[in-house]
C-alpha cells in the first residue's frame, strides 16, 4: 500500500525544497550519459582527455558546455551522480522495511499481468524499449520527471511546462490503449 | 559536506518516490489511464509544496536565490517531452523511478537501466544532428521563468513578481490536489487511498 496522497506529496514537496535549498534542484537523466561515458572511457580511454581546464571528449555531446559532462565523466563521485546511486539505496531500505515485492511482482508488475500475463520476456522487451525512448526523449528535452516536471514546474521554469504538457500528451493516449483491464 | 548531502536526500527521494507508489509500474499505470488519480494528486501536491516553501523561503531570504537552476526552453524539450512520456506509459518507468524501482528488486527495472543507457548513448551518437536542426536554439528567451524572479539571474517571460507568482502558483497546485477526482475514467470503485 501507497502513503496517503496529502502525506505522500507532502514528504515528496519537502525533499523538492530541501535538494534546492541546500544544493541545487534535483535531476536524475544526466546521469545515465555520465555512466554512459565512464563505461565508453573505460574501453577507450582516448574518449575522454584532458585539456588545460578540464575536460573534453570526441563525443560532441561530452564535450559541450565546455566539457561539463567530460569532467564529470572522470570524476563521477560527485554530487549529482552519488545522489542517483543513493536513490536505489532508498529504494533498497524503503522496500525491506515494508517486506519487499513478491515474486511475480518483482519481475512483472500488476497492472501489466492483468493486461498482458505474466510472460516475462514480453515484460522485459516492453521495460527496455521504454527506457530506450525515454531516455532519448529526456536527453533531447534535457531532463526528465525529475528535472522538468518536478524541479522545473515547482520554480515556474517555461521549459518545465513545456515538458510536462508533452509528457502527458503522449503518456495518456499510450496508456489508454495498453491498459484497458485495470489491476 | 556535498557528498553527504547526495546520499542523504538522494536516499530519502528513493525511499519517497516508493513509498507513494511513483516507482511501481501498476501505480503509475493507473495514473496515466486515468483510472485512478491517487498518485497524480500526490505528484501535484508535492510541486504546491515544494514551489511555496521555495518561494516563501526566497522572499524571506531564508534560501538562497542562487541555487535555483532553470532549464532552457526549445522546441526539442517537446518533442523529448512526447518521447519520454510514449516510453513512461510503455515501461511504467522514468529515469528516477526506473532506478528506485531497480533497488526495491524490480528485475524489469533493470532492463529498463539497460535500455535507458543504450538510448542516451544513442542520443549522444546523434546530438550533432539535433544542433544542426535548430530544434536546439531557444524559444520564448530560452531559460526563463513564468514571472520576473529577483536576483535569480534568469530572465522573466513576463514583468510579474516571480516570487508572488510562485507562491500563488505553488497554492493553486495545492488547491488542484485537492479538487483532483480519485479517477477519471473507467468503473468500480476506486482502490483506497491507504
Amino acid at each position: 500500500m501507497v502513503l496517503n496522497w496529502k502525506i505522500g506529496g507532502l514528504a515528496l514537496g519537502v525533499v523538492f525544497f530541501l535538494a534546492v535549498a541546500l544544493v541545487k534542484p534535483i535531476g536524475v537523466s544526466t546521469q545515465f550519459v555520465i555512466l554512459d561515458g565512464v563505461l565508453w572511457n573505460a574501453v577507450d580511454s582516448a574518449a575522454v582527455t584532458q585539456t588545460e581546464d578540464g575536460y573534453t571528449s570526441t563525443n560532441a555531446y561530452l564535450a559541450k558546455s565546455g566539457g561539463k559532462y567530460a569532467n564529470a565523466v572522470m570524476n563521477p563521485l560527485n554530487y549529482s551522480f552519488l545522489f542517483v546511486i543513493a536513490m536505489a539505496l532508498g529504494g533498497l531500505a524503503s522496500s525491506m522495511a515494508r517486506g519487499g515485492l513478491d515474486k511475480a511482482e518483482r519481475s512483472v508488475p500488476a497492472l501489466w499481468r492483468a493486461n498482458f500475463g505474466g510472460g516475462r520476456a514480453k515484460r522485459y522487451a516492453a521495460a527496455f524499449v521504454g527506457g530506450f525512448v525515454v531516455l532519448y526523449g529526456a536527453r533531447l528535452a534535457g531532463g526528465c520527471t525529475s528535472g522538468h516536471m518536478m524541479s522545473g514546474v515547482m520554480q515556474t521554469a517555461l521549459s518545465g511546462y513545456i515538458f510536462t504538457i508533452g509528457a502527458f500528451a503522449a503518456a495518456i493516449p499510450t496508456a489508454l490503449w495498453l491498459y484497458k483491464k485495470e489491476a | 559536506m556535498e557528498i553527504l548531502l547526495a546520499i542523504v536526500i538522494g536516499a530519502a527521494f528513493g525511499a519517497v518516490l516508493d513509498r507513494i507508489g511513483a516507482a511501481n509500474p501498476t501505480w503509475i499505470g493507473r495514473m496515466l489511464s486515468l483510472t485512478n488519480l491517487h498518485l497524480m494528486k500526490t505528484i501535484i501536491l508535492a510541486i504546491g509544496t515544494g514551489s511555496v516553501l521555495m518561494f516563501g523561503g526566497q522572499m524571506l531570504g531564508l534560501v538562497d536565490v542562487g541555487h535555483m537552476s532553470v532549464k532552457a526552453a526549445y522546441a526539442g524539450v517537446f518533442i523529448g517531452g512526447l518521447m519520454l512520456g510514449f516510453g513512461w506509459a510503455l515501461s511504467g518507468y522514468c529515469p528516477g523511478t526506473g532506478v528506485v524501482a531497480a533497488g526495491t528488486g524490480r528485475k524489469d527495472a533493470l532492463f529498463f537501466i539497460a535500455g535507458g543507457l543504450l538510448g542516451a548513448a544513442a542520443y549522444m551518437a546523434t546530438y550533432p544532428a539535433w544542433q544542426a536542426s535548430g530544434l536546439l536554439n531557444d524559444i520564448a528567451g530560452g531559460k526563463v521563468t513564468l514571472g520576473t524572479v529577483p536576483d535569480s539571474g534568469y530572465a522573466g517571460l513576463t514583468g510579474i513578481s516571480g516570487d508572488l507568482l510562485g507562491l500563488l502558483l505553488g497554492a493553486a497546485f495545492i488547491v488542484v490536489a485537492f479538487v483532483l477526482p480519485d479517477r477519471l475514467t473507467g468503473q468500480g470503485t476506486p482502490v483506497p487511498a491507504e
